[in-house]
């Protein structure tokens, strides 16, 4: 990276590097929230229309789980991934894909709690309807997700925010190797260590900017989309 | 709404024996002990808060009884795709107007073909016709309800349930509906509503069965119960004077 | 309808798995290394030469000697390029590499504000400028990261015969962290500090902060490359790992080393000959 670029530079010019650390940073941050997708709203939804003992903790844990530290889960991640550790075989450490499972481990909770409260609010609303018609489980859970859809994308947007933002566990298990799993938050990290202050503000820029024009798109997107479905 | 004439429904009648609802410590329905036959309406009138939506609730088998049971034709299950609930404040899905009944149509088991057909012949029916793309909860009170009851027919069942069906509507939308429980009822549908509306009663009702505080104080003909009430409270109620 | 897009996603991420998989496995080594080499630029400045010569990607996580070393131990890295001589012969000794190759040096700075509130101004007495430091309770920033500088810093210390863990006070922030963070943490707080040279040449928030004493020769700093025991960790990459070891040494690797240079000054002094360092 052209380290004399001030941070305006930086941000007008098209840098390629600096364009391979946002795809970077853009391909784990979604990737981890599309995992988190996938693995947390089923399983918002089971928990949110299931009753079994203990639900109530699993809801306190869950929510607490929004909260994990994400040093925690990068060293968890670390020593799992690590060649001395039970997944060492797969070589997966300091690898993009290392810090998608750190991030998706930090997401899922998230989208998994919020998942859970939105499908459970609107299975108290729909709850008669669907007894009356005889509606299966499968079109149930599938139904309430389709009708939470704005409200699961607001939670699939926290749960980006936080991985987008996020640099502890990223740092650990992707080791901030340059070119290959250097993101938008462990540049700034390095430039910030290295002193280069206008550089690590440009980057900062370009990251806060990146958040902002995703929940734009995705506020956007939810505007158009409750035009035709309310 | 196809064929005309039906088998005879096997989800009637219906009967009550000794019927007891609570919640934990309120008694809502009290040993309650009827029959619900095929045939015109039967209507469940009372007061706010003497249990008919309960009532209704138990017979669609949506409320287990705390005490006694409900049959439907005899059995104790409830046949599943036979009965439909219109709901006191329906809950319309955030989709199209459409789509709403197609959801309907689809948890039926409605083969997908069909649904065209369906559709267009429901909301001719319920006087919806046009407004089938509209965002269903932005449709007004009135138009909802007919949705609601448009949705309930499209699982083509023998019973229908219908709590107080036209509360909110003006007497234009109240005929229509009434014209639509008519036209059901000619088609073997047998429907059993709730109301405050006594003329509505009078108009369509085969039999009543009156609640207070979750007992059934009188059953009957409808010209009976209103020419001769037996019980003080039918007779205060029908006077206009009966209070909670 | 969801169900298949559930599908549709996962074998996205599936996808996203595989072949970046097989493509990070083609000639590539992982090298543990030291925030001070990093930080000095001396990577960004090498690395392309080598991979251009050799299609071998090489990359780089920095840390702390130490832990550069326990990354080597625990076999996530093909190579480790630390300096702290002791701790790489201890690497030696158990039997974590099987040799130990000098590949350059470059010296310890002590840096410090210009204000100079612990007057050292001028000298070039490692230990009278510490022992100054310490009467005069100038603030101290010490990496306190097990790093080959927070060694050399120690050693220092215990030369200049003080016991830093016993006369440590209010003055003497550990901050475990790395050298550019030191250096930041020194300029935010008009604090001495010792730092490689490369990383203080490189460094670009300087600031009020300047050289307080240099060219003493206990500020020696040698930099050591060791191949990660292939038969303790079978995964280690031992034909690329060599070349990239071998090529450090050459004379070709040799003089790209001498070559980096930041304002006309060279960051390190390439003494691969010299078996003694
Ligand atoms: N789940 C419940 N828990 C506690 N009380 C209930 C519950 N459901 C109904 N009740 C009470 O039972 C009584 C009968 O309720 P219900 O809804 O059946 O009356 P209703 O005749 O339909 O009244 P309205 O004419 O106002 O619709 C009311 O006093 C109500 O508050
Ligand atoms: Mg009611």
């Amino acid at each position: 990276m052209n380290t004399d670029a001030s941070a305006l530079q930086l941000v007008l010019a098209v840098d390629p590097t600096l364009v391979a650390i946002v795809l970077l940073s853009l391909m784990v941050s979604l990737s981890a929230v599309l995992i988190a997708a996938v693995i947390g709203i089923p399983l918002g939804a089971l928990i949110a229309l299931t009753r079994f003992p203990g639900r109530g903790m699993a809801i306190v844990a869950l929510n607490a789980l929004m909260g994990l530290p994400p040093v925690v889960v990068g060293l968890a991640v670390f020593l799992l991934l690590s060649r001395s550790g039970p997944l060492g075989s797969l070589g997966m450490l300091f690898t993009p894909q290392a810090m998608i499972v750190a991030q998706a481990i930090l997401v899922t909770p998230i989208v998994a709690a919020l998942a859970r409260q939105t499908i459970e609010d609107l299975w108290e609303e729909y709850r008669d309807e669907f007894a009356a018609m005889n509606v299966g489980p499968v079109q149930r859970i599938g139904t309430l997700i389709w009708d939470g859809r704005f409200s699961l994308v607001t939670a699939l947007l926290a749960g980006f925010g936080r991985s987008a933002a996020e640099v502890g566990a990223i740092i650990i298990v992707g080791g901030n190797i340059d070119g290959f799993t250097r993101t938008m938050t462990t540049a700034i990290a390095l430039e910030t260590s290295k002193g280069n202050l206008p550089l690590a503000v440009g980057l900062g820029i370009v990251l806060i900017a990146i958040i902002i024009a995703i929940n734009a798109l995705a506020w956007w997107a939810r505007r158009t989309g409750e035009r035709y479905a309310g | 709404m196809t064929e005309n004439m039906r088998p005879p429904p096997s989800d009637l009648p219906i009967a009550f024996e000794n019927v007891t609802v609570t919640e934990g410590s309120v008694t809502i329905l009290d040993r309650l002990s009827l029959t619900i036959s095929p045939g015109e309406p039967t209507f469940v009138i009372g007061p706010n808060g003497s249990g008919k939506t309960t009532f209704l609730r138990a017979a669609m088998g949506l409320v287990a009884p705390t005490e006694g049971r409900v049959t439907w034709g005899g059995r104790d299950g409830v046949s599943p795709h036979k009965l439909a609930f219109v709901f006191q404040r329906p809950v319309m899905l955030r989709r199209s107007a459409e789509s709403n009944v197609r959801f309907t149509l689809s948890a039926a088991g409605v083969p997908r073909i069909e649904h065209d057909g369906r559709v267009a012949e429901l909301f001719k029916l319920v006087g919806l016709d046009g407004l089938q793309k509209r965002s269903a909860r932005r449709l007004s009170g009135g138009e909802q309800q007919r949705l609601a009851i448009a949705r309930a027919l499209a699982r083509d069942p023998s019973v229908i349930f219908l709590d107080e069906p036209t509360a909110s509507l003006d007497p234009a939308a109240t005929k229509a509906i009434e014209d639509i429980v008519r036209t059901i009822t000619a088609r073997g549908v047998k429907a059993v509503l709730s109301t405050h509306d006594l003329g509505q009663a009078r108009r369509l009702a085969n039999d009543i069965i009156f609640l207070h505080r979750g007992r059934i104080i009188e059953t009957g003909a409808t010209s009976e119960f209103f020419e001769s009430p037996r019980s003080p409270e039918a007779r205060s109620f029908i006077e206009g004077d009966l209070l909670v | 309808m969801i169900i298949r897009r559930i599908l549709i996603a996962t074998a996205l991420c599936l996808s996203l798995f595989s072949p970046q998989r097989s493509i990070a496995q083609d000639k590539s080594i992982v090298v543990a290394s030291t925030t001070s080499t990093q930080d000095s630029g001396l990577f960004e400045y090498l690395l392309p030469i080598f991979t251009k010569k050799t299609g071998i990607t090489v990359k780089v996580i920095a840390q702390g000697t130490g832990q550069a070393l326990d990354t080597g131990r625990r076999g996530d890295a093909d190579v480790v390029f630390v300096h702290a001589k002791s701790a790489e012969e201890q690497f030696l000794s158990e039997g974590q590499s099987l040799k130990r190759y000098p590949v350059m040096y470059n010296d310890f700075v002590l840096i410090g504000p210009k204000s100079d509130p612990a007057k050292i101004g001028g000298t070039s007495d490692i230990a009278a400028a510490l022992k100054s430091i310490m009467a005069k309770g100038a603030p101290f920033i010490s990496r306190g990261d097990r790093s080959g500088t927070h060694i050399a810093e120690l050693m220092l210390w215990k030369q200049a015969g003080i016991d830093i863990e016993k006369e440590k006070n209010a003055w003497y922030k550990s901050i475990g962290q790395g050298m550019g963070a030191a250096l930041n943490t020194a300029q935010a707080s008009s604090a001495y500090v010792l730092s490689d040279r490369g990383t203080w040449l490189n460094f670009k928030n300087k600031n009020d902060l300047q050289i307080g004493v240099q060219g003493d020769k206990r500020m020696f700093n040698q930099y050591g490359v060791m191949l990660v025991n292939p038969d303790k960790h079978p995964n280690v990459k031992k034909d690329l790992g060599q070349q990239f070891i071998d090529w450090l040494v050459s004379v070709e690797g040799q003089k790209v080393i001498g070559d980096y240079k930041i304002n006309g000054e060279p960051l390190f002094y390439p003494n691969a000959n010299d078996s003694g360092a």
